[in-house]
């Protein structure tokens, strides 16, 4: 009987743990969509976060692109070579980096980078009792360090995204012609052959909730840190694992809904 | 402005009504009553783990309770509007026990904050009174330091300016002298002191060292296992027979503990 009673302990704990999660993941996106609204407008803190999530952040994703183009561009000449298609590789470099690779894989960059980030910085805050003092200051800390913060992340990442795709698409070209010896004039010919307005936008939408999941999510556990220094340390891990395995789950739901 | 009339002593600037609080099934605050009145120099004394700064982050909103009302000039802090609170807590000014400055900021840029949040004041000012304040602190001159620069009493002091810049009705002052050394601790007490001569507050202060309460106190109460058990002036206070109180006045162990 005991054993049984333990077991039931644990995974009721287990449980009621992930409520909490998921319930302060939707507490924070609520209240941040609901101050995004009112007065004052923090300009400055906006401007400040999207230099930070978009600018900063090219250097890493365009990296990721350039070389996601250039593997996938090797990858699928080797394999289509064996049936003659290579006239192929081309669309499918295309299609696969805008309506997937590009925004998963730069939203999980950018949830290494920033989503961290968020959950250090507000973790810190919340620990040294920063986010109290601004409570005290009248200042509600959801409007001043979520709202600016989740907005940035949301506008930023389709930008980003739309600049992966075309690194990613460079890359491939390079890879395809200048490795592999394709007819550069083909390639690129295919390169927009299959390729819709309907697959960028599908790409820039997924990479605009993307970067509201990771925002939301490295935010809400900074938010609510607890245990000083070792609780930002957790709090800055799990926002980063939470938010790519949220990241890579809602690709599957949104991939199904968007097609 | 007059202080500690006598007329005033009918209606509390501050009224905590049977205040309970716990946290994970522990009640921290069982029933809390107490009155602070317009203009007077409150001292809560307790033991560590007493629910001091529980009670504290009570009277500014920070911590809702689960049972009780604090009522500020009539006003139930409970209220439903979020932007009526923040109206409310514009009243206050809270020092914290570190500082809780804001680390990204420069000392003026801190002090500065919550007027340029709050107010539409000129940066000549905004210059000035940030000045004002830190000379009233004793600290004119640090305006480019940053927070990681200053030592401790320090940045109490730059939290006691910053707490005093929007010419807040109440102040609370979280633990203002733990931690530092007697002679810090002292000069701290004397300018707590001094704003208090020199502004029209009411001012509510926690802390366990004994000196300190009779320096800066009109009147002290007591928080044991969750109740105020005693509320006096200095020199009633001392004279009290509870024994609980005077073990902690003298600072040793209490004679049923030990035994």
């Amino acid at each position: 009987m005991k054993p049984l009673i333990l077991l039931f302990e644990a995974l009721g704990h287990r449980a009621i743990a992930l409520f909490e999660e998921v319930g302060r993941f939707f507490y924070v996106l609520h209240s941040a969509f609901l101050w995004t609204f009112r007065k004052p407008f923090d300009f400055r803190e906006w401007v400040r976060q999207m230099v930070r999530v978009g600018v900063d952040s090219l250097p890493v994703v365009g990296l990721t692109a350039l070389f996601t183009g250039m593997v996938l561009a090797l990858q699928t000449y080797r394999g289509f070579a064996r049936f003659h298609a290579e006239s192929f590789v081309a669309s499918v470099v295309s299609l696969s980096l805008t309506r997937e690779l590009a925004p998963v894989l730069a939203a999980l960059m950018i949830a290494g980078r920033i989503g961290s980030a968020f959950a250090a910085e507000l973790g810190t805050m919340r620990v040294t009792e920063q986010i109290d003092a601004l409570y005290a200051m009248a200042v509600e800390p959801i409007q001043y360090l979520v709202v600016p913060r989740v907005g940035a992340a949301t506008i930023m990442l389709p930008f980003l995204v739309a600049f992966a795709d075309g690194i990613g698409v460079v890359g491939g070209y390079s890879v395809a012609v200048g490795l592999m010896g394709a007819n550069p004039v083909v390639y690129w010919e295919k390169t927009f052959q299959y390729l819709d307005l309907n697959d960028l936008f599908s790409g820039l939408i997924k990479a605009a909730v993307f970067g509201l999941i990771l925002a939301v999510t490295g935010c809400a556990k900074g938010f609510f840190t607890t245990g000083g220094a070792e609780g930002v340390g957790r709090s800055t891990t799990s926002a980063v694992v939470m938010a790519s395995l949220v990241i890579l789950l809602s690709d599957f739901f949104l991939t199904k809904i968007l097609f | 402005m007059e202080r500690k009339s006598s007329s005033s002593r009918e209606t509390p600037k501050i009224a905590v009504i049977d205040l309970w609080k716990s946290f994970a099934g522990k009640d921290v605050l069982r029933g809390v009553d107490l009155q602070v009145w317009p203009g007077e120099s409150l001292v809560i004394v307790g033991g560590s783990g007493a629910g001091k700064s529980v009670l504290l982050k009570h009277l500014i909103g920070l911590i809702h309770p689960d049972r009780g009302h604090v009522i500020v000039d009539g006003e139930d802090l409970a209220c439903a509007d979020p932007e009526r609170c923040l109206a409310i807590r514009r009243k206050f000014g809270m020092a914290f026990q570190e500082g809780a400055l804001f680390d990204s900021m420069n000392v003026f840029d801190n002090i500065a904050f919550p007027l340029r949040r709050h107010t539409k004041l000129s940066q000549e000012a905004i210059a000035a009174r940030v000045r004002e304040c830190l000379s009233l602190v004793h600290l004119s001159g640090i305006e480019h330091k940053m927070p990681s620069e200053l030592s401790g009493g320090m940045r109490r002091r730059v939290g006691f300016a910053r707490a005093i810049a929007l010419q807040p009705e109440i102040l609370l002052f979280d633990e203002p002298n733990t931690g530092l050394d007697p002679i810090t601790a002292a000069a701290i007490d004397r300018v707590i002191v001094e704003m208090r001569e020199k502004l029209p507050v009411t001012m509510v202060t926690i802390t366990h060292h004994m000196p300190s309460a009779f320096r800066i106190a009109d009147r002290i109460a007591m928080l044991r296992d969750g109740k105020i058990v005693a509320a006096a002036p200095p020199e009633v206070f001392r004279q009290l027979p509870d024994p609980y109180i005077q073990s902690f006045l003298a600072g040793q162990p209490l004679e049923e503990e030990v035994a």
